[in-house]
């Protein structure tokens, strides 16, 4: 991924919404702009699509064929003629047959081809973006962008698409035919299809709203229906089955009002089609009637005419017919795009920066933060962490802590100000350089629903079985993997709950642990821990970590009391820093935390 | 998702499929029997004047267009009544398709929506336990795509059974016009009929895989975007994009596959009704020429080929969608039909005040019960605890504290031995009365998609001054107060607006406010200071309520509020007695509760190993 655009590098953590604005043709035109796959080979598709078309258009001329120089004949019905039309017309159906084969399979691949690479592209951007754009948008929301919303693209690609191209075509053969036929009545049934036009232009815009709406709708039930389920003990511990239940009624029932509302506007779309295709059959009857009385038409051409009439309502009805998918189409690719078109605006920079090799030390200059909108949670932070030293952040909660670690690991990037890591700006450094040697475990340590071992192994890909039962074992935590049921390969259930919550945190740090990095940040990564594991991990840390720099975030000031230096953080500013024995001899923040958490502790 | 979701066995026998999907077809016409019977109109209507429109036309060219055009003179009288006719048809069958369209959403929608609702209802009645067993991706799906999968056919399911109808109406007609043409119509419309089953055969083991590959890359992408912090903290976006892109290839070359199906047959399915016409006109032509029928009869029956072709597929939509809906249908009765609800009983709990509390022989094991995997967490536990009194339970991580605290509001029922409130057991009260006496904050706070007040009130009716009340204990009050819409502010999903500690501290006013007579604290101030937490400690203890209160711990302050402790090892109860008593006479809780101690106490005599291992009681 590229450096981000400028023009969003300072908007706010919401995912790029330039897609509304966008009608439907440019929203479908910059979506195959972005997924080069779907052009492939599209020439010949559409030109066999068109093959396949004309084989409608045989049934028409075989039937005026037939009355005309056949049946109606003067001198009575010609057997020979109509079976060299019918003879003829079978050789067409066959080609159309087979040209709809290889139309069909070809694409399939190709648009198959271009979802999936789309689909692959949307889900990569989701992790690119930084984690305020991450956190702007709910989870289940951005997992509909890349899976329900492409599907609705794929249907309509395969099934609407071709049929639009199919019915286009259709309607420019059958125009020709009756223009061979008679120019008046193909004016005549122009001028009936073409109100028609601007009608269905209307109901398409308001269907176009009313199926934005359906999709809102389900989006907001899934986000109740996963509370639900999420959170199924709370709901349970507080006996609130009854409100939940009322919230999915609600929510299901709006999503149901929002679909019956769409579907009222698409029966009257598709009837009005109808209605005008009966208007124009009568006009031609009439107008055919009234040119054949003055001789200008024959009546097989006025009856192969009424026929040709059905080969403009069908694709009007299609048209219609389809508009709803292509209205699911246009708005699901709309949400995808918007994933595409926002910036990863904490990007990995092109030709990125390696850091030197060894211990790696942190320099903030003039660093301030503030969330978008927001006040600012750092101000001006300046300082230095030598490398090598084991560094403890404190301060109170909501003091900015957790800010300093995201900015240290470029999980954002400050509003002014810049970071250094072995003296290279953060926003230089390449991604690949930076994650493999600077981890940070974050309090939440997520865990895939997997093995321990596989769990750990996200951290060093190439890790066996017996370097992570070490890893256990350096960490102290051996004792802890033994009385599990199966090991290192026990499964730790989705999100790791079959762990409680401290056992998560073991896993997490195993899994920073194996990655070995040279700078390691902690953010209360022992937060559920119980004390005598944790001062067991805490002691192996800083053992294992020596002569690497580690910073760790904690609100239980054991933490501190081993680090080389302490920093005291209090409303966004670093207000005391030192070794521990100093700073609690001070008067100031440090004392009083650890005087309050002395009592607590001892 | 994973093994519970794939099908366990190869997809069934198509006749099998059909007529089971006709099944849940036949369920769907007796839950919805008014709105189908009138979308079934609707979709008669539309066929008869379909059929109509044939008629229409023949009559047109024999009776106006004809004489008009051989006479060179146009009949206006007989051309406005033609004109009229064509009208009046269209506008019936615009009737007709209206009611069926409509009728068919409807149904459709309604029947979703019954469902989502059966379903989530479900979700909230089906124990703990159950919810353990099943990801949340799966029931998710099963509330969404799978009830939409399973009602997916009664979109084109009138338009069939008018087409059904439509066909035996011009199978009648055509036997009225002339026997050939009969012959024709009835190899034709049933060769569509066979193909399309043969079509369904093909297509449905592709369309249940690709089904089921799409709930397994929005399963990976549910997982990978839940996971993104740590994704990004160690920059595996590339490996977890090999992950995704691995399944959505697999969908890819699935869907592929159904383009070579669906090409095969779509263009069959096309070409056959054509072929009825060209047969028809051959057929028709001597048929004329030997005088049997007149050239407006032929002209007729051509027109209603013509005519059929598209709807007779209608009956191909449905039988397509038949695989589809019959897994769904599946998947959604699992969760219909789930048991294993907890039992309730109709005891009560009239008293007031705080709950004595008694656990007499617990023994717990986590998976379904025979299964290999099922690992006992807790063995034999008993404690009594008499009203007011507040216990701290201290294990080191894993222990098995956690569960035992999910155990005492009964989210999960015991294996063995019985939970007690004022010697009741949970099984036998009331639903919601474990509820209204008890109050847990577990260790992970959840929060709902509401506002600040939704969110300690959970639709109670507590007032404003009730809800700040509790906030204050929690020491919450001051930056609720300070959030732009105090207690309206919304808090986001999981209240992903808030920092964990914030959350945590809503969690407990949540609990507070309730007034429970029995507080259970699973570690719920963890994600608080230190500072934080004893100011809340001191509120619960000065708030005067009265109950009964089980902490789990680790910090030595949380611990000194507790009349006594129980020490829990490996699942099983140690040993029990006041603070004093333990550091006494449990090495194990001695070490547990002294390591910070211990720990600074070696920092500063590095060392000095009498001092490491010699904790100084506070």
């Amino acid at each position: 991924m590229t450096a981000a655009a400028p023009e969003t590098s300072t908007g706010g953590g919401t995912l790029d919404s330039r897609g509304t604005e966008r009608g439907a043709f440019a929203t479908l035109a910059h979506g195959i702009r972005l997924t080069p796959e779907f052009r492939e080979g599209l020439v010949v598709t559409l030109l066999l699509a068109l093959l396949a078309t004309a084989g409608r258009v045989v049934v028409p001329v075989a039937v005026q064929q037939t009355l005309d120089n056949g049946l109606l004949r003067p001198e009575g019905p010609d057997l020979g003629l109509v079976r060299l039309a019918c003879g003829a017309a079978l050789v067409a159906v066959l080609v159309t047959a087979v040209a709809g084969y290889a139309t069909n399979v070809r694409l399939y691949r190709t648009t198959e081809r271009g979802l999936s690479a789309l689909r692959v592209r949307a889900f990569r951007r989701v992790h690119d973006l930084s984690i305020l754009h991450q956190a702007a948008e709910r989870r289940g929301s951005l997992v509909s962008r890349v899976t329900s919303d492409v599907d609705t693209i794929s249907t309509f690609m395969q099934w609407g698409g071709l049929l639009i191209v199919v019915s286009a075509a259709q309607v420019s053969l059958a125009t020709v035919l009756m223009l061979l036929w008679s120019w008046q009545l193909t004016l005549l049934v122009y001028l009936c299809f073409l109100p028609l036009v601007f009608a269905v232009r209307l109901f398409q815009s308001r269907l176009e709203v009313a199926y934005t709406t359906v999709r809102e709708r389900v989006g907001e039930m899934l986000g109740v229906v996963a509370e639900t389920v999420v959170g199924a003990p709370v709901i349970r511990a507080y006996g609130v089955q009854a409100r939940t239940a009322e919230r999915l009624d609600r929510s299901v029932d709006a999503t149901r009002t929002a679909q019956t509302r769409a579907q009222r506007i698409a029966a009257v779309t598709f009837s009005a089609g109808e209605l005008v295709a009966a208007f124009a059959t009568g006009a031609v009857v009439v107008g055919g009637v009234l040119l054949g009385a003055g001789g200008d038409l024959t009546t097989g051409r006025l009856v192969g005419f009424l026929f040709l009439v059905t080969l403009f309502v069908q694709p009007v009805q299609i048209a219609t017919e389809v508009l709803n998918e292509a209205q699911n189409a246009v708005a699901g690719m709309r949400r995808v795009l918007g994933i595409l078109d926002t910036p990863s605006d904490v990007a990995d920079p092109v030709d990125g920066a390696t850091l030197p090799e060894g211990p790696i030390d942190v320099r903030f200059e003039s660093v301030r933060f503030a969330y978008p909108g927001g006040p600012d949670v750092l101000h001006d932070v300046d300082l230095t962490i030598a490398a090598r030293t084991r560094v403890a952040v404190v301060g109170e909660t909501g003091s900015g802590k957790t800010t300093f670690a995201k900015l240290l690991t470029r999980l954002m990037d400050p509003t002014s100000g810049r970071v250094l890591l072995g003296g290279v700006p953060l926003t230089e450094l390449g991604f690949d350089s930076l994650r493999s040697r600077v981890v940070m475990v974050p309090q939440d340590g997520f865990l895939f629903d997997s093995t321990i071992a596989a769990n750990v192994r996200f951290g060093r890909l190439d890790a066996t079985d017996a370097e992570i039962t070490r890893a256990f074992a350096d960490l102290g935590l051996a004792d802890w993997l033994e009385q599990l049921p199966e090991g290192v390969h026990t499964p730790v259930g989705e999100r790791g709950d079959s762990l409680s919550v401290g056992e998560r945190q073991l896993v997490a740090i195993a899994r920073a642990y194996v990655a070995d990095p040279d700078l390691l940040v902690l953010d209360e990564a022992t937060s559920a821990v119980d004390p005598a594991t944790e001062v067991r991990l805490q002691r192996a840390l800083d053992s294992l970590t020596r002569g690497r720099t580690t910073l760790a975030i904690a609100h239980r000031l054991s933490t501190a009391e081993g680090a080389d230096e302490v920093l005291v953080v209090d409303a966004g500013v670093v207000v005391q820093r030192g070794p521990h024995a100093e700073l609690v001899q001070q008067d100031g923040v440090y004392a009083r935390l650890h005087a309050s958490w002395s009592s607590q502790t001892r | 998702m994973t093994a519970p979701n794939a099908p366990t066995t190869a997809p069934a026998p198509p006749v099998r499929t059909i007529r089971r999907g006709l099944g849940v077809l036949w369920v769907a016409v007796k839950e919805e029997p008014r709105i189908f019977a009138v979308s079934a109109v609707g979709s008669a209507l539309f066929a008869i004047t379909t059929i109509g429109q044939a008629y229409v036309f023949g009559a047109i060219t024999k009776d106006v267009i004809v004489p008009s055009i051989r006479d060179g003179e146009a009949a206006t009288a007989g051309l406005a009544i033609a004109f009229l006719a064509i009208m009046l048809t269209a506008a019936l069958k615009v009737v007709g398709i209206v009611a069926r369209r409509l009728g068919a959403g409807i149904m459709q929608y309604r029947l979703q929506a019954t469902y989502r609702r059966r379903v989530t209802r479900r979700y909230l009645e089906l124990p703990l336990s159950w919810h353990h067993e099943h990801p949340t991706g799966e029931l998710l799906s099963n509330a969404n795509s799978d009830v939409e999968a399973t009602w997916y056919p009664i979109a084109p399911f009138p338009f069939a059974v008018g087409v059904i109808a439509m066909l035996v109406t011009t199978l009648g007609l055509l036997l009225v016009t002339d026997p050939v043409l009969a012959v024709v119509g009835s190899v034709v419309f049933p060769a569509i009929a066979v193909l399309t089953v043969v079509y369904s055969r093909r297509m449905s083991p592709l369309m249940t895989r690709a089904q089921q590959l799409r709930g397994e890359v929005s399963a990976i992408a549910h997982e990978s975007f839940d996971g993104a912090l740590v994704v990004k903290t160690l920059g595996r976006e590339g490996q977890e994009t090999d992950r995704f892109r691995a399944r959505s290839d697999e969908l890819r070359d699935t869907m592929t596959a159904v383009g070579r199906v669906r090409g095969t047959f779509d263009p069959i399915m096309e070409a056959l009704p054509v072929v009825g016409v060209i047969a028809v006109l051959l057929a028709g032509t001597s048929r004329v020429g030997s005088g049997d029928i007149t050239p407006d009869q032929l002209v007729r029956v051509a027109y209603l080929f013509t005519l059929l072709a598209f709807p007779v597929r209608a009956i191909g939509w449905v039988l397509n969608e038949l695989p589809r809906s019959v897994v769904g249908w599946d998947r959604v009765q699992r969760v219909l039909t789930a048991t294993g609800a907890q039992e309730h009983g109709t005891a009560d709990l009239p008293g007031h005040g705080a709950a004595a509390l008694s656990v007499e022989a617990v023994g717990f094991s986590y998976g379904a019960v025979g299964a290999a995997d099922r690992v006992q967490v807790l063995h034999d536990i008993t404690f009594d605890l008499r009203p007011g009194r507040t216990v701290a339970l201290v294990g080191t991580t894993g222990s098995g504290k956690s569960t035992l605290a999910t155990l005492l509001v009964r989210l999960l029922d015991p294996d063995t031995g019985r939970v007690a409130f004022d010697e009741v057991d949970l099984r036998a009260l009331r639903p919601g009365a474990v509820a209204e006496v008890a109050s847990l904050v577990p260790q992970s706070t959840f929060l709902f998609d509401d506002t600040v007040r939704g969110n300690i009130t959970l639709g109670a009716d507590l007032s404003d001054a009730d809800v700040w009340a509790a906030l204050r204990v929690a020491q919450a009050d001051g930056f609720v107060a300070a959030l732009p819409d105090a207690l309206d502010t919304l808090v986001g999903e999981r209240g992903t607006t808030l920092s964990g500690g914030q959350r945590q501290r809503l969690a407990l006013a949540r609990a507070v406010v309730r007034r429970p007579r029995l507080l259970v604290l699973d570690d719920a101030t963890s994600s608080v200071d230190a500072q934080v937490e004893q100011r809340i400690l001191a509120g619960l203890r000065d708030s005067g309520a009265s109950a009964t209160v089980v902490l789990v711990a680790y910090r030595l302050a949380t611990i000194a509020l507790a009349d006594e402790v129980v020490f829990v090892d490996e699942g099983q109860i140690t040993a029990r007695g006041t603070h004093e008593e333990l550091l006494a006479t449990s090495s194990g809780y001695a070490d547990l509760v002294h390591a910070y101690e211990r720990s600074a106490a070696e920092q500063q005599h590095p060392r000095d190993d009498a001092d490491a291992t010699q904790p100084v009681v506070a």
